[in-house]
């Protein structure tokens, strides 16, 4: 294993049993880990939101930013002054989820193959935030702003780009110009539109993108704001005068930091670490990394263009043509380049039914490493060993918890590429050939690898999306588990507690009639 | 995890995101030079001479009418020289090149110095144009600079040349 590969492993379990502590508290709906893009992009409005009002009582001269800012702080702390606090916190806070999100994303391995794209779109994000991020600490124009313009300015000299040194521009008071606020106001305004626009770009490849977290996690969040706006509210420092170093400075790390870093190393070793991380970040998809699994196929004579694949897709990798045999249907296009290989278009096809009485099964779209045709083989020849009193089915998921371990005498274990990818009919069709109880276990709320596969498969459960778990399959034999990757043993624990649910609560009467498929 | 419990946890929780934000917004507080420094900053943005000549009457006939100009002045700029001393001691040497692919842009420099608060005998000297020797720019003054005081050394004609602000 290379070192690359390690650390990211211990990345990935440091971020999971992070997670997992955080499910306790907040559950994964509400885990601001499982959506870090999300409450970025929330605490972005937020910027957005309390930006607008601080630029219609910016006055652009020299004096004017930092008396008309001032006075929302003195004057009109209840509601410029919270606003100005508002804007300052979103900001460091924005910094903070999309720098946990890079991390995260590269823990998990969501940078290369389908989720290229999105990772090279988010790489000049960073830098949008951050140019927007120090310009905004500018327009105060107090002490740190002097100085975060001055250290800026002489970090920017060292690159051969300027004809005249551009720190010439905060020499002394005498070169500061009102035009100048003017311009910066401009920068401040310009780039986040750009940071917007570079967002679009950034989700462009993916379906049902969480534009906003939970209302819950949304409201958490802004009282916290709010909270440290009323105890520590948002201040200017003296004035700026460049006839004096400002001393004491009150940094903001999270934007800052690269000024003592510059100061502790050199313009060239702070270049260097830029430029090298930017590089790096964009060469990472091309690094070695795990083979791409084989995408889905559409068969088009199964194909009957129903386009559930179509909806169902997380990463919009699959459009709807006209179909060249059957006149008035469609039938669904894999874009091998957005295809995540999850299946979870073969669990959303109609013709993924085990109850068809071919001997090969197949269906309309299928996944060539696992077909739908081998699973029902698997599970029924898994059924066929199964003895004991209460017999069970677990689904699993190849990226969450691993079910191998759980097969037995009375338990059969199935994994999948994404659980997602299970039609339901699996459900009624093991039910009906005498098994007792079915477990579905899959990564937790908010945690799936391929974002929709467990939300899509309780929509199935519970009649809300196609195809449906048929009603006349009883919801007490039934279990669905969210278990991560590494909680097998709470998985196993889970699991027998079914299993004794089902045993005493004597729920035999509810089973479904018995089948035996008919073989053609 | 029973509700109450994890209502107190997330409470716990964001209230250690806000104290991470806040603290982290402002604190700890960075100091960029000691109590007892001043710094001296020299910038300069200025265009060296060139070694124009008078045309004879032979060459201005040889032109048009209407390009009989009569100085040739090359396009490129000469190299600027400067030096800093401080008491009398060298503190800074530099040989400004014009910039442009011709070389006919102006000449910059910036450089900031720490020095320890106090009164000292700054002198700048500057030749514009090295096809003269010596300094054609000179400007020595005893300045008294208080710590965190920015004393700048800058060019502009208008004001004199060499200055000390």
């Amino acid at each position: 294993m290379s070192l690359h590969a390690s650390l990211r492993g211990k990345a990935q379990t440091l971020f999971g049993r992070i997670e997992i502590a955080f499910d306790a508290f907040f559950g994964g709906t509400d885990n601001p880990l499982r959506h870090l893009g999300a409450l970025g992009l929330y605490f972005l409005w937020i910027l957005v939101a309390t930006g607008l009002y601080l630029y219609t009582v910016l006055d652009t001269s020299v004096e004017g930013v930092y008396t008309s800012i001032g006075y929302l702080s003195q004057e009109q702390w209840y509601l410029g002054g919270i606003l100005r606090s508002l804007h300052r916190y979103a900001s460091d806070a924005f910094v903070l989820a999309m720098m946990l999100h890079l991390v995260r994303e590269w823990a998990y391995g969501h940078y290369h193959g389908f989720r290229l794209f999105s990772w090279v779109t988010g790489v000049p994000l960073i830098w949008m935030a951050y140019i927007s991020g120090i310009g905004g600490y500018w327009i105060v124009w107090d002490s740190l702003a002097q100085f975060s313009a001055v250290s800026t300015t002489e970090l920017l000299d060292w690159l051969p780009f300027f004809n005249e040194p551009t720190a010439r521009n905060f020499l002394a008071p005498y070169t500061v110009s009102d035009r100048l606020f003017t311009v910066l106001v401009f920068i401040h305004i310009g780039v986040p539109l750009m940071l917007i626009l570079g967002l679009w770009a950034h989700v462009n490849r993916i379906s049902r993108v969480d534009y906003l977290p939970s209302r819950r996690l949304m409201l958490g969040t802004l009282i916290s704001f709010l909270v440290l706006a009323l105890i520590s509210p948002a201040m200017s420092d003296a004035p700026a005068n460049l006839a004096l170093m400002p001393t004491d400075l009150r940094l903001d790390w999270f934007i800052l930091f690269i000024h003592p870093l510059t100061d502790i190393t050199s313009p060239a070793a702070v270049w260097s670490l830029i430029f090298g991380a930017t590089i790096l970040l964009f060469a990472l998809p091309f690094l070695p990394h795990p083979k791409a699994q084989p995408i889905a196929l559409v068969d088009a004579a199964n194909c009957n263009g129903c386009s559930r694949c179509h909806a169902d897709c997380p990463y919009e990798a699959i459009t709807m043509a006209i179909h060249p045999d059957k006149p008035g249907h469609k039938i669904a296009i894999v874009d091998p380049d957005l295809c995540a290989s999850c299946g979870i278009c073969a669990g959303s096809c109609p013709s993924s039914t085990p109850f068809r009485s071919q001997e090969k099964l197949v269906t309309g779209i299928d996944m060539p490493q696992q077909p739908v045709d081998v699973m029902r083989q698997q599970l029924e020849a898994q059924l066929a060993k199964l003895e004991g009193k209460t017999k069970l089915v677990v689904f699993g998921c190849d990226k969450g918890a691993d079910v191998h371990g759980l097969a037995g005498t009375d338990t059969a274990a199935i994994s999948l590429l994404c659980t997602g990818m299970l039609p339901p009919s699996f459900i009624e069709y093991a039910l009906r050939s005498g098994v007792d109880g079915i477990v579905i276990t899959g990564c937790r709320d908010g945690g799936c690898d391929f974002r929709l596969g467990m939300k899509w498969m309780e929509e199935r459960l519970a009649h809300q999306r196609e195809p449906y778990l048929r009603r006349s399959v009883p919801q007490d034999r039934l279990q669905v588990i969210h278990a991560s990757r590494g909680e097998a043993t709470q998985l196993a624990m889970a699991i027998d507690e079914f299993r004794t649910r089902i045993e005493t609560q004597a729920v035999a009467s509810n089973k479904p009639p018995a089948y035996s498929r008919r073989k053609v | 995890m029973a509700k109450p419990a994890a209502i107190v946890g997330q409470i716990i929780l964001y209230g250690a995101f806000a104290a991470f934000i806040g603290y982290f917004a402002t604190s700890p507080t960075y100091q960029q030079i000691p109590d007892d420094v001043a710094l001296i900053k020299l910038s300069m943005s200025h265009l060296g001479g060139r070694e124009c000549r008078k045309r004879t009457p032979e060459e201005l006939a040889a032109l048009p009418p209407n390009m009989r100009a009569p100085m040739l002045c090359p396009r490129g700029r000469s190299d600027i020289k400067l030096v800093l001393e401080l008491d009398g001691k060298p503190m800074f040497e530099t040989m400004m090149h014009p910039t442009g692919l011709s070389g006919d842009g102006i000449s910059t420099v910036y450089k900031r110095f720490e020095v320890k608060a106090g009164t000292y005998q700054l002198s700048a000297k500057m030749n514009d144009n090295l096809i003269n020797p010596g300094f054609n720019h000179v400007k020595e003054a005893k300045v008294t600079l208080k710590p965190a005081q920015v004393l700048v050394i800058d060019f502009n004609p208008d004001k004199g040349g060499l200055f000390f602000q």
